[in-house]
């Protein structure tokens, strides 16, 4: 039996999937039929025919060892925030706040889970459903069946305080599913952030409902350790009026798929999601998968795609991302960017731009582009005196920038823009 | 200073001689012009001098204060004290005015084994340099050049020099694109920058900049070569009866 098949095998048994009460226990019963019906991916698939799942989906996740980040604080070290802290895919009560909040109901999954009825319900497993058509996301079903632990939240008020997701790796065979669902109602406001490697092998689905007016901005950084993997979805529905805004940033690790679905359902919304990535494939294997996927489904709404992948030493980047415009989401604004920088002949980039367009009055444009630096600016700076190394990181982190400039905080995105250009100063040495 | 001696140079490219054997001295404290017909070669030659790619030299060699130039790297020839002012000043998205500014004061610090400045003398620095040019705050914040008129550009281009203190400046056809205003603002920058330790080795078409810049040699190039070189009234000369005179009198 193959690995896939024995995973599936696995999976259909009651047994094997977490213990839990009966509103959760229900939704993995039902992602796990949903999975057995349609399969784990293949390299066959045409969604994953520049990204290989066979790590993803293996019975054993392949070791990761623990990055030593001599001492560096983490991200976000300075942000006011409610920190919930999970070590290898397991909460840490010690390290964790509590979890309360004016205008918030946060509890994590686990909790949640016991429970008979709860309002998550609604929506754990509801959105990752909703995000399978057109096209199979059999590792997100996987993770509503199997995920241990994850965050519930609700907010009712405009949040000032950040929740702040911390994972942290300390086990190089670690596995880790987590799963969350955040439901904003009627104009409330959050910011989501997460930061850290999570696991050798992390997967993570998060699911969050904008309801009308709300606003949610979500920044994320992925951890450093050269060898981990990552399979990351986010689902989001977008009501009238709502504010969805996402960038994550990606610095080394060995597989990064992130997956972001997005359904724009009411009026006048605003959907934007960006992505800075920076692999060196020198001594370890790097490759990003950023797939996004952009539904209009409501009148005048915006969404935006910017993706920028800085490469070199064979490292491999690919970008697949959609925007789809249903018949009656006139006066749609979608524009997607996807640009990578390739440093040398050996890394590569792969790019699927896609428009689908049922309506007729719309704006709607994609630039993809792959180019390497630009040699006027490159001599522009040396001729001040600037070493090409310097001079050659200035001009990456300039290409980054409409990437960062994606985050709404402005000292978050310096903070960013500040660990990127660290990062390139160590590789320079 | 400057010492160019003999110098050929052809496009690498292709098969096409452009410099034919330049000789030229700029002693310190001395400014000297170029002038001569389009295609003479004159932007080659600060090309060639400042280190861009493209190029090969076939002959000759030109030095900075002894050291011989072509041997280094464009950021070695900046350190030495080498600057050129460019025609067309490229535009870096992304990269902030004052970053950039900072980034290269420091680098040539740093080379030259002095001490980096730090972010409070640096901000002082620039702020006074910035002044004397006209530059406002927001076109340092603004990304290198980017949207920057024709006229801000070469102020910007001399905002760098007077941050640099480059002993040898090379300016190509910096009153290209500028009106009057912006030629006498750029032109008192240049003036404000006249040292007897700094010498300028002036390009231009024409001799308007040459009012505003008064040269103490003024040479004329042509076919890849300095062809007659005299004082300031060469250039009026040009002015009056264009290239065409001298030209024909060299070939008689």
């Amino acid at each position: 039996m193959s690995t896939a098949v024995k995973m599936q095998a696995a999976l259909i048994s009651a047994d094997a999937r977490p213990a839990s009460g009966a509103w959760l226990a229900d939704a993995r019963a039902d992602a796990a039929s949903r999975l057995a019906a349609m399969g784990l991916p293949t390299r066959r698939d045409e969604y994953w025919k520049w990204t290989r799942p066979d790590s993803l989906i293996s019975a054993v996740a392949d070791t990761a060892e623990v990055l030593d980040y001599e001492g560096e604080e983490p991200l976000f070290s300075d942000v006011d925030r409610l920190k919930v802290v999970f070590v290898d895919g397991v909460f840490s009560a010690e390290e964790s706040d509590a979890l309360e909040g004016e205008g918030l109901e946060i509890e994590r999954l686990a909790d949640a889970a016991a429970k008979d009825i709860h309002w998550a319900k609604d929506l754990y497993g509801v959105l990752e459903t909703r995000g399978q058509t057109p096209v199979n996301r059999p590792i997100a079903v996987h993770n509503t069946a199997m995920a241990t632990d994850g965050v519930v939240i609700r907010v009712t008020g405009a949040l000032s305080r950040p929740v702040s997701l911390v994972y942290r790796h300390e086990d190089a065979n670690s596995d880790a599913i987590l799963h969350s669902v955040i439901r904003l109602e009627d104009g409330a406001e959050l910011t989501l952030l997460e930061n850290g490697p999570a696991a050798a092998r992390f997967s993570s689905v998060l699911e969050v409902d904008v309801a009308k007016g709300a606003a949610f901005h979500h920044v994320r950084a992925q951890g450093r350790d050269h060898d981990r993997q990552a399979i990351t979805h986010v689902f989001a529905r977008v009501d009238a009026e709502a504010t969805f805004k996402s960038f994550t940033v990606t610095v080394n690790g060995k597989l990064t798929r992130n997956e972001c679905v997005i359904d724009i359902v009411g009026d006048n919304a605003v959907a934007h999601i960006a992505g800075a990535a920076l692999g060196d494939g020198a001594e370890h294997e790097f490759h990003h998968d950023d797939t996004v996927f952009i539904t209009h489904d409501a009148v005048a709404c915006e969404s935006r795609q910017v993706f920028k992948k800085v490469l070199k030493n064979g490292a491999k980047g690919v970008f697949q991302g959609k925007i789809l415009v249903k018949p009656d989401a006139q006066k749609t604004d979608g524009y997607q960017k996807s640009q990578s920088l390739l440093l040398d002949d050996d890394a590569s980039f792969q790019a699927k731009p896609e428009l689908e367009i049922y309506a007729d009055d719309v704006i709607c444009s994609h630039g993809s582009t792959t180019g390497a630096i630009d040699e006027e600016a490159l001599f522009y700076l040396r001729s001040r005196g600037v070493p090409t190394p310097i001079a050659t990181d200035l001009l990456v982190l300039a290409f980054l920038a409409d990437a960062i400039e994606e985050i709404e905080d402005e000292d978050i995105a310096a903070d960013v823009t500040g660990r990127l250009d660290a990062w390139l100063a160590r590789r320079r040495g | 200073m400057l010492k160019i001696n003999n110098l050929h140079v052809k496009l690498e490219e292709e098969d096409k001689q452009i410099l034919k054997g330049v000789d030229l001295e700029v002693p310190a404290g001395k400014v000297h012009a170029i002038m001569g017909p389009n295609g003479s070669g004159k932007s080659t030659l600060s090309y060639v001098l400042s280190g861009r790619d493209g190029y090969e030299v076939t002959a000759g060699d030109a030095t900075l204060d002894g050291e011989e130039l072509l041997d280094m790297e464009p950021e070695e020839r900046a350190a030495a004290g080498l600057f050129l002012a460019f025609q067309y000043p490229v535009e870096i998205p992304g990269v902030g005015n004052m970053t950039f500014l900072r980034t290269a004061v420091n680098a040539q610090r740093k080379a030259r084994g002095e001490e980096e400045m730090s972010a409070a003398d640096f901000l002082k620095f620039v702020r006074a340099k910035a002044k004397d040019l006209k530059i406002d705050a927001d076109m340092l914040k603004r990304p290198v050049n980017v949207g920057f008129s024709g006229g801000e550009k070469k102020r910007n281009e001399i905002l760098q020099m007077a941050m640099l203190e480059p002993k040898m400046c090379i300016l190509d056809e910096t009153d290209s694109g500028l009106d009057v205003d912006a030629m006498k603002l750029v032109s008192e920058g240049v003036n404000a920058l006249r040292d007897e330790g700094r010498s300028f080795l002036v390009i231009t078409h024409y001799q308007r900049l040459l009012d505003h810049i008064k040269p103490d040699v003024v040479h004329i190039m042509a076919a890849g070569r300095i062809v007659k070189s005299g004082g300031p009234e060469l250039a009026l000369e040009v002015e009056h009866n264009g290239y065409a005179d001298i030209l024909a009198e060299i070939d008689a």
